[in-house]
């Protein structure tokens, strides 16, 4: 295209016009005219990102339609020699042309779905102006190719997962020759510094001073947090975000992943910086800055009376807060009436001030960061401390307070807790409309969890609700520093995921900071020098005076770069480490056969995968992008060459996040979304029953309003077990309103709270050996799965179909050995059945079914085309998630070999993490037809902001696989991507 | 508990209607060691610290019109009243606490259950309501000897509410408040407000008089529970409403599984609990309690009016000076 400095609009519209021009089958050439047109005109629009030439791929040889491949795509593609091509890309974004391709060839789609979630922003404008270029499509459609043209696009390349096989023996198993150019799309984030449009910022910060800063106007949440953290000079910010209010009491946390533009919307762009998650013990916290900015917000929290204390307890916080902000009581200095411009509670009285002076005068010698710890000693045992209510109405209509914390779900009824749901106790959290439900295990004894639903007071209320769940959940509860959970979690019914640091992660990164502690300024700081006259100054804080100069003022750029480093760092280490942690579950993969459209089952953790890369949001420049693949196409190279044959050509499964339909009106293509919804969906929900087959549950949901729940009970009380269950489901497509999410509970011990009972631990260890077996999953077995799940439906919670079939897993397994493709009509047999894969395991431990069969059905079908459309309404979020899965593989050794399927000898799963990446490491050794074979599966999640650069991990870590293993050949390489298209919270 | 100083002084005039307002402090202390000051009853560690107890002589009216649950056989006044004096010099001279001892009163036949009247904890007081009318008087009394101490007071005045002592549990970390013939949700909610730091949640109580009936805590983070149904489904009720763990030690006997635990500075962890002769097989499940010093006492009459150990008796740890 062109490489010309575009403004924002004219990217838009650059890329409208590709839109249009594929929509019309013309070469792309041709709307580089109009689009240049159209920047100039708008060349008074703000712009961020500028259209820059996207290369297409040399290698490749494909038809002018390929051409069309969005770059990035390209970038990894074109360096596969064609012979090893086997093209499996699948791009979900917005794909509203998708309908009528996929139809004709599945192949294509590929080309089209990448979609923008810049893109979403400026609508109504772009909607003008198109109008003006192209009449005859609607403007709907208009931006909707506009949307799938991938030439133009900044891309947001969120994160790639790569998966690398090493097969030592391989099947001959030749198959057809895929020659097919393998074309990927990938947008290509351009970046060119140009007139950039800024606006005020301004940031209320936690000691009541103001903050303000010029943004670009698309930047991202994560920009402004960045200033934010820097100005404050706080390295341990990952316990903090900034606060959005819609209305006075209706606060957002500000999304670092996404652009600020798309959540305030018509606010104005004033943010306050609060604690977004507290610590339980500030203790732990690294450094005295951060306790500091703790401290200044729990006071806050309490004048407010939002942390409710006793009388006594008022006034001891009171008293430390003197002695940090003004040094030790002087009485010359410290008249009585010094107390009275604190506030220390929200009805403060005389008495009060007294005793807080009082106590004040007992604190001599504390220095302000020992009074800061003291305070929040006190303050962490408060029942309120990090308790973040929400106001709701229980099933009988009664007023009730939900309250998220570190350790699960808190029920109040006026001041009393009337129940707690742990974290672990908790299988799903979802939210529909203004509904917001947990499903939790079953209690002892009992077979079948429950749902537990509460009515708050609409829909975004909800959904805020179910945010701050699962941000809480991920942060407090997923991933160990030793033995890092999976993932965080994530969603499939919204688009949302947490995108930050979990409390371990930060933790572990906070371990790092090695910096002089920071001098700062406590708002009363003045007199605190004054007052510090006759008492010692601790011998840090003279340091950090001392240091003042030095530390100040670090560029947040440097940061950023050194995260990078050391997530590449940490790929390069990821080989296998030998610590055996349990970690991994069976994988699934749906592959899909383009004409065939079945889905296989392939023995790879989707839910991972897909969770992982919904925490990726990368935007790479143009350079960035080339150099990486450049380096890629070298690896890529090097691996093809290494391997053997072509194998037949499939479509790998893909995964989606679900759409919204409010903007983009066209419903036939928004019917088709969901029917791929509904497949990846299904993949996502086997390998939670995989998962959870390990405590005796499954779980199958999809898309369309139905679940179908498989529950095998196993010897187990299966309520204490860990259950590493997926995201579920969300009907979005039909209904965005729906966000589901399922807690992921991880099989460590080191994971295991305080909360949890006595017997879990003794279970949870259990069920760790057992997983290690269940988890490996030969690909010999696999499980082809119909596409045309559109029965399945999305889980809802209301309308929930359970079905309990305890005794089937040995059958199933035995499909599964057999590789048997199994009818639509069976489908959740299949499903099923995907979960016996467990019993391929020949440990002892397997766990086996006790229980004759119980079923018990009821669907509900919420979702018809016309319905769907109905739903689009105001309130439905638009989020825009794009996903792409690119597999290259050899073909000596195919999944469907599986048919044999052999004895497994032994499984290992070794994850090892790192900041930005995650590494998996899933070793399966096998016996088939007197042939033993040792299989290593890589997953590397890399998971970063925007300046990870994702392909060059791609690079080294198929390089590092290489390496390691240098009898071993590759035959597999995976790479997914998944990114957000578009900010979703919309209505 | 309480560590803190406590806002001393002169009768401070407590109130907590309906809405449950705290209590304004009415005075202050001098101060106590800063250092020591932990705040929030200084944590588990400062649990069952105690320096007063307040207790209230039998009425010679216990024995026909004391409210009972189960008609049976008579109180043996003298023996009560020995049983009685017993325990209170268990408390005074073995254990050296300041024994503030009310007079009976024959118009109040329950009175001396003087748990019921009063929940405190550090230095804050709530005067109760008793879900008994009867027994509603028996407030007044300990409002007054409670004043002399000069705790943070607060009354429940709100005519919808009761609560009784004898179903609040303090675990030292949290309240759990049963909800009881005794107590509703109201009295609850009036606790709740009245010690605003600590969670409070309700369990409900169907089969036994007070939650405090079938269990009680035998030590730090140490629940003692009863082994029939409903003290069993009770506890499991706690757990899953507490972010912490307890531990637990189940006896035999739901009664007997009201004890009360002290922390004596000089003496360490101390177990007042039901003696052998009446329930042995639980006494022998306190006797594996090796940390602990045992002190059995017996409770044979007062039992017979749904009395236990607890119930007679307001334990104070005051650390501020008088």
């Amino acid at each position: 295209m062109t490489t010309e400095v575009g403004s924002e609009t004219e990217v838009k519209k650059d890329s409208e016009q590709v839109g249009q021009d594929k929509a019309k089958g013309k070469p792309e050439e041709a709307s580089e005219t109009p689009g240049n047109d159209k920047s100039r005109k708008a060349s008074s629009e703000e712009t961020q990102d500028s259209p820059v030439p996207a290369p297409t791929s040399p290698s490749s040889p494909s038809s002018q339609k390929k051409e069309k491949d969005s770059s990035e795509s390209k970038g990894i593609s074109r360096f596969l020699p064609p012979w090893l091509k086997k093209q499996k890309s699948y791009t979900l974004a917005e794909p509203k042309d998708e309908a009528k391709k996929r139809a004709t060839g599945e192949e294509q789609i590929a080309e089209e779905g990448e979609s923008h979630p810049s893109e979403g922003v400026a609508q109504p404008k772009r909607s003008l102006e198109t109008v003006a270029e192209n009449n005859a499509k609607g403007d709907d459609k208009e931006e909707k190719h506009s949307v799938s043209s991938a030439e133009t696009q900044p891309a947001k390349e969120d994160g790639k997962e790569i998966e690398v096989e090493k097969v030592t023996e391989e099947k001959e198993e030749k198959e057809k020759r895929e020659t097919k150019e393998v074309q990927t799309a990938e947008s290509i984030p351009q970046k060119p510094p140009k007139k950039i449009k800024t606006v005020q910022c301004k940031v209320v910060l936690l000691d009541g001073t103001e903050y303000s800063c010029d943004l670009e106007k698309r930047a991202k949440g994560q920009i402004l947090f960045d200033k934010v953290c820097e100005h404050l000079n706080l390295l341990e910010k990952d316990y903090f975000g900034l606060l959005f209010y819609e209305n006075s009491d209706q606060k957002n946390w500000l999304d670092s992943s996404k652009e600020i533009k798309r959540q305030i919307r018509s606010l104005p762009w004033l943010f306050t910086f609060n604690v977004k998650f507290y610590p339980p013990d500030p203790s732990q916290l690294t450094e005295d800055i951060t306790r500091y900015f703790l401290c200044l917000q729990l006071r806050q929290d309490i004048a407010s009376g939002r942390l409710p204390c006793s009388f006594v307890t008022h006034t001891l916080l009171g008293s430390y807060t003197l002695q940090a902000e003004m040094g030790d009581h002087d009485p010359e200095e410290h008249r009585s009436d010094y107390i009275s411009e604190f506030q220390f509670a929200p009805n403060q009285t005389q008495e009060m001030e007294e005793k807080v002076a009082e106590l004040h005068k007992t604190h001599r010698g504390l220095t302000p960061a020992q009074a800061d710890s003291q305070f929040l000693e006190n303050a962490k045992r408060l029942s309120m401390y990090g308790v973040d209510l929400h106001h709701a109405k229980d099933s009988e209509g009664v007023d009730i307070m939900l309250g998220v914390c570190a350790n699960g779900l808190l029920i109040y009824k006026d001041r009393l807790r009337i129940n707690r749901f742990a974290w672990p106790k908790i299988l799903k959290i979802s939210y529909k409309r203004s509904n917001f439900y947990i499903k939790v295990r079953p209690a002892e004894l009992e077979q079948f969890e429950s749902t537990i639903g509460f009515k708050l007071p609409n829909h975004r209320a909800a959904k805020r609700l179910w945010k701050v769940c699962v941000e809480h959940h991920t942060f407090f509860r997923l991933l160990s520093p030793e033995q890092p959970p999976k993932s965080k979690f994530l969603t499939l019914g919204s688009k949302f995921r947490y995108s930050g640091r979990t409390q371990a992660q930060t933790r572990q990164a906070s371990n790092l900071i090695d910096r002089p502690a920071p001098y700062f300024e406590r708002s009363s700081s003045k007199r605190v020098s004054r007052s510090l006259d006759g008492a010692p100054m601790s011998i840090s804080d003279q340091s950090l005076l001392r240091d003042f100069h030095t530390t100040r003022g670090q560029p947040g750029g440097d940061k950023i770069i050194d995260l990078e480093a050391a997530g590449q760092a940490k790929l390069k280490e990821g080989g296998i480490e030998d610590d055996g942690s349990p970690l991994k579950t069976p994988q699934l993969e749906l592959i899909q056969d383009g004409k065939s459209n079945s889905l296989r089952v392939d023995g790879e953790n989707i839910y991972v995968r897909h969770s992982n890369l919904m925490l990726e949001d990368l935007d790479k420049t143009q350079d960035d992008l080339l150099k990486h693949q450049a380096s890629i196409s070298e690896l890529k190279r090097n691996f093809m060459e290494s391997t053997p044959e072509p194998r037949p050509n499939e479509w790998e499964k893909r995964r989606i996040t679900p759409l919204s339909l409010q903007t983009q009106g066209s419903s036939h293509e928004t019917l088709d979304i969901v029917e791929e919804k509904k497949q990846a969906e299904v993949g996502i929900e086997e390998t939670l029953v995989i998962d959870e087959t390990n405590k005796g549950k499954i779980q199958v949901a999809t898309d369309a309003g139905e679940t179908c729940k498989v529950e095998h009970l196993t010897k187990k009380d299966s309520s204490s077990l860990p259950s590493d269950s997926s995201s579920s489901s969300s009907s979005e497509s039909e209904d965005e309103e729906v966000g589901e999410y399922q807690p992921h509970h991880r099989a460590v011990e080191e994971v295991i709270r305080e909360e949890q009972e006595e017997e879990e631990d003794v279970k949870r260890k259990e069920h760790e050996e057992k997983i290690q077996h269940v988890e490996a999953t030969p690909e010999g077995s696999q499980l082809t799965v119909p596409a045309e799940h559109t029965q399945v439906a999305a889980e809802d919670l209301v309308q929930e179909n359970t079905t309990t079939i305890p005794a089937e897993e040995k059958n199933l397994s035995e499909e599964i050995k057999q590789d048997l493709y199994e009818e639509k009509e069976e489908e959740q047999l299949k499903l099923n059945g995907d979960v016996s894969h467990v019993d391929i395991d020949v440990s002892p431990q397997i766990i086996c079914c006790s229980e004759p069969p119980v079923v018990k059905t009821e669907m509900v079908t919420i979702s018809d085309a016309t319905q769907r459309t109905e739903i689009s309404t105001k309130e439905v979020p638009i989020v825009q998630t794009e996903t792409k899965t690119i597999t290259y593989e050899s073909p000596q050794f195919d999944g469907s070999a599986a048919g044999s399927a052999g004895v497994l000898l032994s499984a290992q799963t070794i994850t090892s993490e790192s900041i930005s990446t995650t590494t998996t490491t899933h070793i399966t050794k096998m016996v088939k037809g007197g042939v033993s074979e040792t299989r290593i599966e890589k997953r590397i999640v890399i998971t970063g902001d925007a300046d990870i650069d994702h392909d060059e991990a791609l690079a080294q870590a198929i390089k590092e696989a290489k390496e390691q293993h240098p009898d071993m050949s590759v035959t597999r390489v995976v790479v997914h991507k998944e990114t957000e298209l578009a900010e979703e919270d919309e209505d | 508990m309480g560590r803190g100083r406590a806002a001393g002084g002169a009768l401070s005039a407590a109130r907590a209607g309906g809405g449950g307002s705290r209590a304004e402090p009415g005075r202050s202390d001098p101060p106590a060691s800063p250092r020591s000051m932990a705040g929030l009853g200084g944590g588990p560690a400062a649990f069952g610290r105690c320096t007063h107890a307040v207790v209230r002589a039998l009425p010679e009216s216990l024995c026909r019109q004391a409210l009972r649950s189960t008609p049976g056989p008579e109180v043996d006044f003298a023996r009560a009243e020995r049983e009685h004096q017993l325990y209170v010099g268990v408390l005074r001279g073995k254990l050296g606490l300041q024994v503030l001892e009310l007079p009976a009163d024959e118009s109040l036949p329950d009175c001396v259950f003087v748990e019921d009247a009063a929940v405190v904890c550090e230095e804050t007081a709530l005067l109760t309501r008793p879900g008994a009318p009867s027994r509603r008087k028996e407030v007044e009394a300990m409002k007054r000897v409670l004043e002399s101490l000069n705790l943070n007071m607060v009354e429940m005045v709100d005519e919808n509410a009761t609560l009784d002592g004898g179903d609040v549990l303090f675990t030292g970390r949290e309240f759990f408040v049963g909800l009881s013939k005794r107590t509703n949700q109201r009295g609850a909610e009036i606790l709740a407000d009245t010690f605003k730091d600590y969670a409070v949640s309700t369990v409900p109580v169907h089969d036994s008089l007070h939650l405090k009936s079938f269990c009680s805590m035998a030590g730090p983070n140490l629940i003692a529970i009863g082994s029939s149904e409903a003290a069993q489904k009770a506890l499991k009720t706690m757990q899953q409403m507490s972010d912490h763990r307890y531990d637990k030690l189940t006896v035999p006997d739901d009664a007997a599984a009201n004890c009360i635990y002290l922390n004596i500075p000089s003496k360490g962890h101390v177990l007042l609990h039901r003696a052998p002769e009446e329930y042995p097989e639980s006494a022998k499940v306190f006797e594996k309690l090796k940390d602990h010093m045992l002190i059995p006492i017996a409770n044979t009459e007062l039992e017979k009016v749904d009395g236990s150990l607890t119930c007679c008796s307001v334990l104070i740890n005051k650390t501020s000076e008088l």
